[in-house]
Protein backbone atom coordinates (compact mmCIF):
# COMPACT_ATOMS: atom_id res chain seq x y z
CA UNK A 1 0.00 0.00 0.00
CA UNK A 2 2.60 2.54 1.03
CA UNK A 3 6.22 2.58 0.00
CA UNK A 4 8.44 1.93 2.96
CA UNK A 5 10.75 4.67 4.14
CA UNK A 6 13.78 2.52 3.43
CA UNK A 7 12.80 2.02 -0.17
CA UNK A 8 12.26 5.73 -0.70
CA UNK A 9 15.57 6.49 0.90
CA UNK A 10 17.34 3.91 -1.28
CA UNK A 11 15.89 5.30 -4.49
CA UNK A 12 16.76 8.83 -3.45
CA UNK A 13 20.30 7.81 -2.66
CA UNK A 14 20.75 6.16 -6.05
CA UNK A 15 19.36 9.14 -7.90
CA UNK A 16 21.54 11.47 -5.86
CA UNK A 17 24.67 9.47 -6.61
CA UNK A 18 23.85 9.45 -10.30
CA UNK A 19 23.31 13.20 -10.38
CA UNK A 20 26.54 13.80 -8.55
CA UNK A 21 28.53 11.65 -10.91
CA UNK A 22 26.97 13.22 -13.98
CA UNK A 23 27.88 16.79 -13.12
CA UNK A 24 31.57 17.44 -13.19
CA UNK A 25 31.72 20.92 -11.75
CA UNK A 26 29.02 22.43 -9.54
CA UNK A 27 27.58 25.82 -10.57
CA UNK A 28 27.73 27.06 -7.00
CA UNK A 29 30.07 25.93 -4.32
CA UNK A 30 29.49 27.19 -0.79
CA UNK A 31 32.58 26.57 1.31
CA UNK A 32 32.76 26.69 5.11
CA UNK A 33 30.63 29.80 5.66
CA UNK A 34 30.78 31.43 9.08
CA UNK A 35 28.91 34.60 9.88
CA UNK A 36 29.18 36.52 13.14
CA UNK A 37 27.24 39.70 13.79
CA UNK A 38 28.56 42.23 16.25
CA UNK A 39 25.81 43.25 18.68
CA UNK A 40 25.63 46.38 20.79
CA UNK A 41 26.15 44.50 24.03
CA UNK A 42 27.80 41.19 24.80
CA UNK A 43 29.11 38.45 22.56
CA UNK A 44 28.75 38.66 18.80
CA UNK A 45 25.93 36.52 17.45
CA UNK A 46 26.99 33.49 15.46
CA UNK A 47 24.44 33.26 12.65
CA UNK A 48 26.14 30.63 10.48
CA UNK A 49 28.72 28.02 11.31
CA UNK A 50 30.56 25.92 8.75
CA UNK A 51 27.86 25.89 6.12
CA UNK A 52 29.03 24.24 2.93
CA UNK A 53 27.33 22.57 -0.03
CA UNK A 54 27.46 22.27 -3.80
CA UNK A 55 24.72 23.12 -6.21
CA UNK A 56 24.47 21.72 -9.73
CA UNK A 57 23.28 23.71 -12.71
CA UNK A 58 19.49 23.53 -12.93
CA UNK A 59 19.04 22.18 -9.45
CA UNK A 60 16.32 23.32 -7.06
CA UNK A 61 17.51 23.47 -3.46
CA UNK A 62 15.01 24.12 -0.67
CA UNK A 63 16.34 25.35 2.64
CA UNK A 64 14.28 24.86 5.79
CA UNK A 65 15.06 25.68 9.37
CA UNK A 66 13.61 27.35 12.44
CA UNK A 67 13.46 31.13 12.45
CA UNK A 68 16.75 32.68 13.38
CA UNK A 69 18.77 29.81 11.94
CA UNK A 70 20.57 32.09 9.51
CA UNK A 71 18.70 31.02 6.37
CA UNK A 72 18.30 34.60 5.23
CA UNK A 73 21.89 35.40 6.15
CA UNK A 74 23.04 32.50 3.99
CA UNK A 75 20.97 33.80 1.09
CA UNK A 76 22.25 37.36 1.51
CA UNK A 77 25.84 36.13 1.44
CA UNK A 78 25.14 34.04 -1.66
CA UNK A 79 23.56 37.11 -3.26
CA UNK A 80 26.59 39.25 -2.51
CA UNK A 81 24.52 41.58 -0.29
CA UNK A 82 26.40 40.54 2.83
CA UNK A 83 29.91 39.28 3.54
CA UNK A 84 30.81 36.09 5.30
CA UNK A 85 33.09 36.23 8.32
CA UNK A 86 34.86 33.16 7.01
CA UNK A 87 34.46 30.92 3.97
CA UNK A 88 33.27 31.85 0.51
CA UNK A 89 30.66 31.35 -2.16
CA UNK A 90 32.01 30.37 -5.55
CA UNK A 91 29.90 30.93 -8.62
CA UNK A 92 31.39 29.08 -11.58
CA UNK A 93 34.68 29.11 -9.68
CA UNK A 94 34.66 32.87 -9.01
CA UNK A 95 34.06 34.18 -5.47
CA UNK A 96 30.88 36.22 -5.04
CA UNK A 97 31.57 39.54 -3.35
CA UNK A 98 28.77 41.76 -4.62
CA UNK A 99 25.48 41.45 -6.47
CA UNK A 100 25.94 40.19 -9.99
CA UNK A 101 23.84 39.82 -13.10
CA UNK A 102 24.08 36.06 -12.77
CA UNK A 103 22.01 36.15 -9.60
CA UNK A 104 18.38 37.20 -9.33
CA UNK A 105 16.78 37.67 -5.93
CA UNK A 106 13.19 37.50 -4.74
CA UNK A 107 12.70 38.86 -1.25
CA UNK A 108 10.10 38.08 1.38
CA UNK A 109 8.29 41.29 0.48
CA UNK A 110 7.68 42.11 -3.18
CA UNK A 111 9.61 45.41 -2.67
CA UNK A 112 8.10 46.87 -5.81
CA UNK A 113 8.49 50.59 -6.34
CA UNK A 114 4.96 51.98 -5.92
CA UNK A 115 5.46 54.82 -8.42
CA UNK A 116 6.43 52.47 -11.23
CA UNK A 117 4.01 50.45 -13.30
CA UNK A 118 4.26 46.66 -13.38
CA UNK A 119 6.29 46.76 -16.58
CA UNK A 120 8.61 49.51 -15.30
CA UNK A 121 9.18 47.51 -12.11
CA UNK A 122 10.15 44.42 -14.08
CA UNK A 123 12.49 46.50 -16.22
CA UNK A 124 14.24 48.11 -13.24
CA UNK A 125 17.33 45.84 -13.11
CA UNK A 126 17.80 46.07 -16.87
CA UNK A 127 17.53 49.85 -16.66
CA UNK A 128 20.01 50.06 -13.77
CA UNK A 129 22.49 47.94 -15.72
CA UNK A 130 21.83 49.87 -18.93
CA UNK A 131 20.95 46.78 -20.93
CA UNK A 132 19.48 47.04 -24.38
CA UNK A 133 16.00 48.51 -23.92
CA UNK A 134 14.20 46.79 -26.77
CA UNK A 135 15.54 43.38 -25.81
CA UNK A 136 14.70 43.78 -22.11
CA UNK A 137 11.26 45.07 -23.00
CA UNK A 138 10.39 42.00 -25.01
CA UNK A 139 11.83 39.76 -22.31
CA UNK A 140 9.84 41.58 -19.61
CA UNK A 141 6.66 41.15 -21.61
CA UNK A 142 7.38 37.45 -22.15
CA UNK A 143 7.97 36.93 -18.43
CA UNK A 144 4.78 38.75 -17.48
CA UNK A 145 2.98 36.56 -19.97
CA UNK A 146 4.57 33.50 -18.36
CA UNK A 147 3.18 34.42 -14.93
CA UNK A 148 -0.20 35.38 -16.36
CA UNK A 149 0.10 39.12 -15.85
CA UNK A 150 0.19 40.30 -19.44
CA UNK A 151 -3.09 42.13 -18.83
CA UNK A 152 -1.54 44.20 -16.02
CA UNK A 153 1.63 45.67 -17.55
CA UNK A 154 0.39 49.24 -17.13
CA UNK A 155 -1.07 48.81 -13.64
CA UNK A 156 0.57 50.02 -10.46
CA UNK A 157 1.58 47.67 -7.61
CA UNK A 158 -1.16 48.96 -5.28
CA UNK A 159 -3.71 47.77 -7.81
CA UNK A 160 -2.49 44.16 -7.52
CA UNK A 161 -3.02 41.44 -4.91
CA UNK A 162 -0.11 40.17 -2.83
CA UNK A 163 0.34 37.09 -5.01
CA UNK A 164 0.36 39.17 -8.17
CA UNK A 165 2.91 41.55 -6.66
CA UNK A 166 5.20 38.66 -5.82
CA UNK A 167 4.84 37.37 -9.40
CA UNK A 168 6.00 40.76 -10.63
CA UNK A 169 8.97 40.51 -8.26
CA UNK A 170 9.83 37.10 -9.74
CA UNK A 171 9.71 38.57 -13.25
CA UNK A 172 11.96 41.40 -12.08
CA UNK A 173 14.48 38.87 -10.71
CA UNK A 174 14.45 37.02 -14.04
CA UNK A 175 14.53 39.95 -16.45
CA UNK A 176 18.32 40.02 -16.77
CA UNK A 177 18.26 36.26 -17.36
CA UNK A 178 20.39 35.27 -14.35
CA UNK A 179 21.61 31.68 -14.01
CA UNK A 180 20.60 31.54 -10.36
CA UNK A 181 17.44 32.56 -8.60
CA UNK A 182 17.65 33.12 -4.84
CA UNK A 183 14.31 33.25 -3.06
CA UNK A 184 13.88 34.24 0.57
CA UNK A 185 10.50 32.98 1.82
CA UNK A 186 8.87 34.62 -1.18
CA UNK A 187 5.41 33.25 -0.47
CA UNK A 188 5.47 33.56 3.31
CA UNK A 189 3.08 36.51 3.33
CA UNK A 190 0.49 34.86 1.08
CA UNK A 191 -2.58 32.93 2.11
CA UNK A 192 -2.41 29.12 1.92
CA UNK A 193 -4.42 28.79 -1.31
CA UNK A 194 -2.43 31.41 -3.19
CA UNK A 195 0.75 29.91 -1.83
CA UNK A 196 0.06 26.45 -3.27
CA UNK A 197 -0.85 28.00 -6.57
CA UNK A 198 2.40 30.00 -6.57
CA UNK A 199 4.36 26.83 -5.80
CA UNK A 200 2.94 25.07 -8.84
CA UNK A 201 3.62 28.15 -10.91
CA UNK A 202 7.19 28.39 -9.68
CA UNK A 203 7.80 24.76 -10.68
CA UNK A 204 6.59 25.59 -14.15
CA UNK A 205 8.68 28.77 -14.39
CA UNK A 206 11.79 26.96 -13.24
CA UNK A 207 11.24 24.16 -15.74
CA UNK A 208 10.68 26.66 -18.53
CA UNK A 209 13.49 29.07 -17.67
CA UNK A 210 16.02 26.40 -16.64
CA UNK A 211 17.19 28.22 -13.52
CA UNK A 212 19.16 27.01 -10.57
CA UNK A 213 17.11 27.94 -7.52
CA UNK A 214 17.81 28.30 -3.82
CA UNK A 215 14.50 28.59 -2.06
CA UNK A 216 14.22 29.46 1.61
CA UNK A 217 11.06 28.60 3.49
CA UNK A 218 9.88 27.50 6.88
CA UNK A 219 7.20 25.28 5.38
CA UNK A 220 8.28 21.65 5.09
CA UNK A 221 5.61 20.70 2.49
CA UNK A 222 6.65 23.66 0.37
CA UNK A 223 10.31 22.67 0.63
CA UNK A 224 9.60 19.06 -0.33
CA UNK A 225 7.19 19.97 -3.11
CA UNK A 226 9.64 22.31 -4.82
CA UNK A 227 13.05 20.91 -4.03
CA UNK A 228 15.30 18.42 -5.78
CA UNK A 229 17.06 18.48 -2.44
CA UNK A 230 16.02 19.85 0.92
CA UNK A 231 18.64 21.28 3.24
CA UNK A 232 17.63 21.32 6.91
CA UNK A 233 19.36 23.85 9.14
CA UNK A 234 19.69 23.90 12.92
CA UNK A 235 18.83 26.69 15.29
CA UNK A 236 21.49 29.32 15.91
CA UNK A 237 24.27 28.99 15.07
CA UNK A 238 22.94 27.84 11.70
CA UNK A 239 24.48 24.55 10.62
CA UNK A 240 23.38 22.03 8.03
CA UNK A 241 21.74 19.21 9.94
CA UNK A 242 20.55 17.22 6.93
CA UNK A 243 20.64 17.24 3.16
CA UNK A 244 17.78 15.14 1.78
CA UNK A 245 17.24 14.11 -1.83
CA UNK A 246 13.58 14.39 -2.74
CA UNK A 247 12.23 11.60 -4.87
CA UNK A 248 9.09 12.84 -6.53
CA UNK A 249 8.51 12.66 -10.28
CA UNK A 250 8.43 15.92 -12.23
CA UNK A 251 6.46 17.83 -13.25
CA UNK A 252 4.92 17.99 -9.81
CA UNK A 253 1.35 19.15 -9.49
CA UNK A 254 -1.14 19.71 -6.71
CA UNK A 255 -1.87 15.97 -6.96
CA UNK A 256 1.73 15.32 -5.90
CA UNK A 257 0.93 16.87 -2.54
CA UNK A 258 -1.73 14.25 -1.97
CA UNK A 259 0.56 11.28 -2.62
CA UNK A 260 1.79 8.96 0.11
CA UNK A 261 5.37 9.37 -1.03
CA UNK A 262 5.09 13.15 -0.58
CA UNK A 263 3.69 12.71 2.92
CA UNK A 264 6.39 10.28 3.99
CA UNK A 265 9.20 12.49 2.67
CA UNK A 266 7.69 15.46 4.49
CA UNK A 267 7.67 13.34 7.59
CA UNK A 268 11.35 12.45 7.18
CA UNK A 269 12.21 16.14 7.07
CA UNK A 270 9.98 16.81 10.04
CA UNK A 271 11.87 14.16 12.01
CA UNK A 272 15.18 15.71 11.01
CA UNK A 273 13.82 19.02 12.20
CA UNK A 274 12.99 17.75 15.64
CA UNK A 275 16.44 16.22 15.86
CA UNK A 276 15.35 12.59 16.21
CA UNK A 277 16.79 11.60 12.85
CA UNK A 278 20.30 12.33 14.00
CA UNK A 279 22.26 15.57 13.88
CA UNK A 280 24.94 15.76 11.24
CA UNK A 281 23.91 13.45 8.43
CA UNK A 282 24.57 14.70 4.96
CA UNK B 1 -24.71 63.70 0.13
CA UNK B 2 -21.83 65.87 -1.01
CA UNK B 3 -24.28 68.61 -1.98
CA UNK B 4 -26.01 68.64 1.39
CA UNK B 5 -22.62 68.91 3.12
CA UNK B 6 -21.73 71.94 1.04
CA UNK B 7 -25.09 73.41 1.88
CA UNK B 8 -24.41 72.95 5.59
CA UNK B 9 -21.03 74.70 5.24
CA UNK B 10 -22.66 77.58 3.39
CA UNK B 11 -25.41 77.93 6.00
CA UNK B 12 -22.92 78.02 8.87
CA UNK B 13 -20.70 80.52 7.06
CA UNK B 14 -23.59 82.86 6.33
CA UNK B 15 -24.93 82.52 9.86
CA UNK B 16 -21.54 83.48 11.32
CA UNK B 17 -21.26 86.46 8.98
CA UNK B 18 -24.77 87.57 9.92
CA UNK B 19 -23.97 87.25 13.63
CA UNK B 20 -20.81 89.28 13.15
CA UNK B 21 -22.62 91.92 11.10
CA UNK B 22 -25.39 92.12 13.73
CA UNK B 23 -22.94 92.40 16.61
CA UNK B 24 -21.26 95.30 14.91
CA UNK B 25 -24.47 97.09 13.81
CA UNK B 26 -26.09 96.82 17.21
CA UNK B 27 -23.03 98.49 18.65
CA UNK B 28 -22.13 95.68 21.04
CA UNK B 29 -18.54 96.16 20.03
CA UNK B 30 -17.01 99.48 18.93
CA UNK B 31 -16.44 99.58 15.12
CA UNK B 32 -12.78 100.33 15.70
CA UNK B 33 -12.35 97.01 17.49
CA UNK B 34 -14.38 94.83 15.16
CA UNK B 35 -15.69 96.45 11.97
CA UNK B 36 -18.74 94.95 10.28
CA UNK B 37 -18.09 92.49 7.42
CA UNK B 38 -19.97 94.79 5.08
CA UNK B 39 -17.64 97.70 5.83
CA UNK B 40 -14.63 95.42 5.25
CA UNK B 41 -16.11 94.37 1.90
CA UNK B 42 -16.66 97.98 0.91
CA UNK B 43 -13.09 98.88 1.87
CA UNK B 44 -11.77 95.88 -0.08
CA UNK B 45 -13.57 97.02 -3.22
CA UNK B 46 -12.24 100.56 -2.76
CA UNK B 47 -8.68 99.30 -2.40
CA UNK B 48 -8.95 97.44 -5.71
CA UNK B 49 -11.00 100.11 -7.51
CA UNK B 50 -8.54 102.87 -6.62
CA UNK B 51 -5.68 100.67 -7.76
CA UNK B 52 -3.94 101.36 -4.46
CA UNK B 53 -3.64 97.68 -3.62
CA UNK B 54 -1.85 96.40 -6.73
CA UNK B 55 1.77 97.47 -6.13
CA UNK B 56 1.51 96.16 -2.56
CA UNK B 57 -0.07 92.91 -3.60
CA UNK B 58 2.61 92.31 -6.25
CA UNK B 59 5.42 93.21 -3.90
CA UNK B 60 4.23 90.75 -1.26
CA UNK B 61 3.44 88.01 -3.75
CA UNK B 62 6.94 88.39 -5.19
CA UNK B 63 8.54 88.17 -1.72
CA UNK B 64 6.48 85.13 -0.80
CA UNK B 65 7.21 83.21 -3.99
CA UNK B 66 10.90 84.07 -4.13
CA UNK B 67 11.34 83.44 -0.42
CA UNK B 68 9.52 80.13 -0.69
CA UNK B 69 11.60 79.08 -3.69
CA UNK B 70 14.88 80.06 -2.07
CA UNK B 71 14.00 78.50 1.30
CA UNK B 72 12.83 75.26 -0.27
CA UNK B 73 15.92 75.00 -2.48
CA UNK B 74 18.26 75.64 0.45
CA UNK B 75 16.33 73.34 2.79
CA UNK B 76 16.32 70.58 0.21
CA UNK B 77 20.02 70.92 -0.60
CA UNK B 78 21.08 70.94 3.06
CA UNK B 79 18.60 68.23 4.03
CA UNK B 80 19.74 65.91 1.26
CA UNK B 81 23.42 66.58 2.00
CA UNK B 82 22.94 65.95 5.73
CA UNK B 83 20.97 62.77 5.07
CA UNK B 84 23.40 61.39 2.50
CA UNK B 85 26.63 62.31 4.30
CA UNK B 86 26.14 61.06 7.88
CA UNK B 87 29.12 63.02 9.20
CA UNK B 88 27.39 66.27 8.26
CA UNK B 89 24.46 65.44 10.48
CA UNK B 90 26.74 65.11 13.52
CA UNK B 91 28.90 68.09 12.70
CA UNK B 92 26.61 70.65 11.06
CA UNK B 93 23.06 69.90 12.11
CA UNK B 94 23.48 71.13 15.74
CA UNK B 95 24.38 74.56 14.38
CA UNK B 96 21.30 74.58 12.20
CA UNK B 97 19.13 73.78 15.22
CA UNK B 98 20.86 76.51 17.22
CA UNK B 99 20.23 78.95 14.41
CA UNK B 100 16.59 77.89 14.28
CA UNK B 101 16.12 78.69 17.97
CA UNK B 102 16.82 82.38 17.29
CA UNK B 103 13.42 84.00 16.66
CA UNK B 104 13.39 85.22 13.07
CA UNK B 105 11.23 88.18 14.03
CA UNK B 106 13.92 89.31 16.42
CA UNK B 107 16.66 89.25 13.80
CA UNK B 108 14.51 90.73 11.04
CA UNK B 109 15.77 94.28 11.72
CA UNK B 110 19.32 93.06 11.12
CA UNK B 111 18.33 91.71 7.75
CA UNK B 112 16.75 95.03 6.80
CA UNK B 113 20.08 96.60 7.76
CA UNK B 114 22.06 94.10 5.68
CA UNK B 115 19.80 93.75 2.66
CA UNK B 116 17.99 97.11 2.55
CA UNK B 117 14.38 98.18 2.46
CA UNK B 118 13.65 96.53 -0.87
CA UNK B 119 12.59 93.08 -1.98
CA UNK B 120 15.84 91.32 -1.05
CA UNK B 121 15.45 91.55 2.72
CA UNK B 122 11.88 90.16 2.59
CA UNK B 123 12.93 87.29 0.36
CA UNK B 124 15.75 86.39 2.72
CA UNK B 125 13.52 86.51 5.81
CA UNK B 126 10.77 84.44 4.15
CA UNK B 127 13.39 81.97 2.91
CA UNK B 128 14.86 81.60 6.40
CA UNK B 129 11.49 80.85 7.92
CA UNK B 130 10.70 78.29 5.16
CA UNK B 131 14.11 76.69 5.44
CA UNK B 132 13.74 74.73 8.65
CA UNK B 133 10.52 72.79 8.06
CA UNK B 134 11.84 71.80 4.64
CA UNK B 135 15.20 70.80 6.10
CA UNK B 136 13.64 68.64 8.80
CA UNK B 137 11.19 66.97 6.44
CA UNK B 138 13.87 66.26 3.83
CA UNK B 139 16.20 64.80 6.45
CA UNK B 140 13.61 62.53 7.98
CA UNK B 141 12.29 61.59 4.54
CA UNK B 142 15.70 60.35 3.43
CA UNK B 143 16.20 58.54 6.72
CA UNK B 144 13.04 56.51 6.26
CA UNK B 145 14.06 54.85 2.99
CA UNK B 146 12.96 51.23 3.28
CA UNK B 147 15.92 48.91 3.94
CA UNK B 148 14.43 46.08 1.92
CA UNK B 149 14.06 48.36 -1.06
CA UNK B 150 17.65 49.55 -0.65
CA UNK B 151 18.74 45.89 -0.74
CA UNK B 152 16.55 45.34 -3.75
CA UNK B 153 18.23 48.23 -5.58
CA UNK B 154 21.68 46.83 -4.75
CA UNK B 155 20.57 43.42 -5.96
CA UNK B 156 19.44 45.07 -9.20
CA UNK B 157 22.96 46.38 -9.63
CA UNK B 158 22.06 50.04 -9.07
CA UNK B 159 24.84 52.53 -8.35
CA UNK B 160 24.59 54.92 -5.40
CA UNK B 161 23.47 57.72 -7.69
CA UNK B 162 20.86 55.52 -9.40
CA UNK B 163 19.55 54.45 -6.00
CA UNK B 164 19.25 58.11 -5.03
CA UNK B 165 17.39 59.11 -8.18
CA UNK B 166 15.20 56.06 -8.65
CA UNK B 167 14.45 55.13 -5.04
CA UNK B 168 15.43 57.52 -2.26
CA UNK B 169 14.22 60.72 -3.89
CA UNK B 170 10.89 59.28 -5.00
CA UNK B 171 10.31 57.52 -1.69
CA UNK B 172 11.07 60.78 0.14
CA UNK B 173 8.48 62.85 -1.73
CA UNK B 174 5.46 62.19 0.52
CA UNK B 175 7.24 63.46 3.64
CA UNK B 176 8.98 66.27 1.77
CA UNK B 177 5.64 67.55 0.60
CA UNK B 178 4.41 67.70 4.21
CA UNK B 179 7.30 70.05 4.88
CA UNK B 180 6.56 72.07 1.73
CA UNK B 181 2.96 72.61 2.82
CA UNK B 182 4.15 74.06 6.13
CA UNK B 183 6.77 76.12 4.33
CA UNK B 184 4.13 77.60 2.01
CA UNK B 185 2.28 79.02 5.01
CA UNK B 186 5.49 80.14 6.70
CA UNK B 187 6.58 82.02 3.57
CA UNK B 188 3.62 84.41 3.97
CA UNK B 189 4.54 85.03 7.60
CA UNK B 190 8.17 85.67 6.66
CA UNK B 191 7.33 88.16 3.95
CA UNK B 192 4.96 90.13 6.20
CA UNK B 193 7.43 90.15 9.10
CA UNK B 194 9.99 91.70 6.78
CA UNK B 195 7.51 94.29 5.57
CA UNK B 196 6.51 95.18 9.13
CA UNK B 197 10.06 95.86 10.13
CA UNK B 198 10.99 98.05 7.20
CA UNK B 199 9.59 98.38 3.71
CA UNK B 200 8.39 100.80 1.06
CA UNK B 201 5.71 98.52 -0.35
CA UNK B 202 3.86 95.29 0.38
CA UNK B 203 0.73 94.21 2.19
CA UNK B 204 2.54 94.20 5.54
CA UNK B 205 3.64 97.78 4.92
CA UNK B 206 0.06 98.67 3.90
CA UNK B 207 -1.32 97.19 7.14
CA UNK B 208 0.99 99.33 9.27
CA UNK B 209 -0.03 102.44 7.28
CA UNK B 210 -3.77 101.70 7.48
CA UNK B 211 -3.45 100.85 11.16
CA UNK B 212 -1.71 104.14 11.79
CA UNK B 213 -4.72 105.90 10.18
CA UNK B 214 -7.15 103.86 12.30
CA UNK B 215 -8.59 102.41 9.07
CA UNK B 216 -9.55 99.14 10.77
CA UNK B 217 -11.83 97.86 7.95
CA UNK B 218 -8.91 98.45 5.59
CA UNK B 219 -6.59 96.44 7.85
CA UNK B 220 -9.09 93.57 7.89
CA UNK B 221 -9.42 93.70 4.11
CA UNK B 222 -5.64 93.39 3.70
CA UNK B 223 -5.52 90.57 6.27
CA UNK B 224 -8.04 88.64 4.20
CA UNK B 225 -5.91 89.15 1.09
CA UNK B 226 -2.82 87.91 2.92
CA UNK B 227 -4.68 84.87 4.10
CA UNK B 228 -5.87 84.22 0.55
CA UNK B 229 -2.29 84.41 -0.75
CA UNK B 230 -1.28 81.79 1.80
CA UNK B 231 -4.23 79.56 0.99
CA UNK B 232 -3.57 79.71 -2.75
CA UNK B 233 0.14 78.88 -2.38
CA UNK B 234 -0.62 76.09 0.08
CA UNK B 235 -3.25 74.69 -2.23
CA UNK B 236 -0.91 74.71 -5.23
CA UNK B 237 1.75 72.86 -3.24
CA UNK B 238 -0.82 70.37 -1.95
CA UNK B 239 -2.23 69.65 -5.39
CA UNK B 240 1.25 69.25 -6.84
CA UNK B 241 2.09 66.87 -4.00
CA UNK B 242 -1.01 64.79 -4.59
CA UNK B 243 -0.20 64.54 -8.24
CA UNK B 244 3.42 63.52 -7.67
CA UNK B 245 2.79 61.04 -4.84
CA UNK B 246 -0.26 59.47 -6.40
CA UNK B 247 0.50 56.07 -4.87
CA UNK B 248 -0.09 57.12 -1.26
CA UNK B 249 -3.80 57.84 -1.31
CA UNK B 250 -4.28 55.39 -4.10
CA UNK B 251 -6.51 52.82 -2.46
CA UNK B 252 -9.55 52.52 -4.66
CA UNK B 253 -12.07 54.84 -3.05
CA UNK B 254 -15.69 54.20 -3.85
CA UNK B 255 -17.44 57.51 -3.41
CA UNK B 256 -21.15 57.10 -2.91
CA UNK B 257 -22.66 58.72 -5.96
CA UNK B 258 -25.39 61.12 -4.91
Amino acid sequence: MTVSLDEVGEVARQRGDAARKAATRPLIRVVGLDKRYPVRQGEPVQALSGVGFDLQDGEFLSVVGPSGCGKSTLLRIMAGLDRATRGEVLLGGEPVSRPSRDIGIVFQQPTLLPWRSVLENVLLPAQMQRLDRAHSLSRARDLLELVGLSGFVGNYPFELSGGMQQRVAICRALVCDPRILLMDEPFGALDAMTREQMNVELMRIQAEQQKTVVFITHSIPEAVFLGDRVMVMTRRPGRISQMAEIDLPKPRTLATMGSASFASQCNDIRLAFSGRAGGAEF
Amino acid sequence: MLRSERLQHAVIFIALLALWEGTSRLGWLPKIVLPAPSSIAVRMIELFASGLIWPHLWATAASILSGFGLGVAAGFAFGAAVALIPALERLVYPYMVAFQTVPKVAIAPLFILWFGYGLASKVVIAAMICFFPVLVSVMSAFHTTDRDQLDMMRACGASGWQTFIHLRLRAALPIIFNGLEIAAVFAVIGAVVGEFVGAQAGLGYLITTLNFNLDVPGVFAVLILLSLLGIVLHDIVRRLGRRLVFWIRAEPVNLPSA
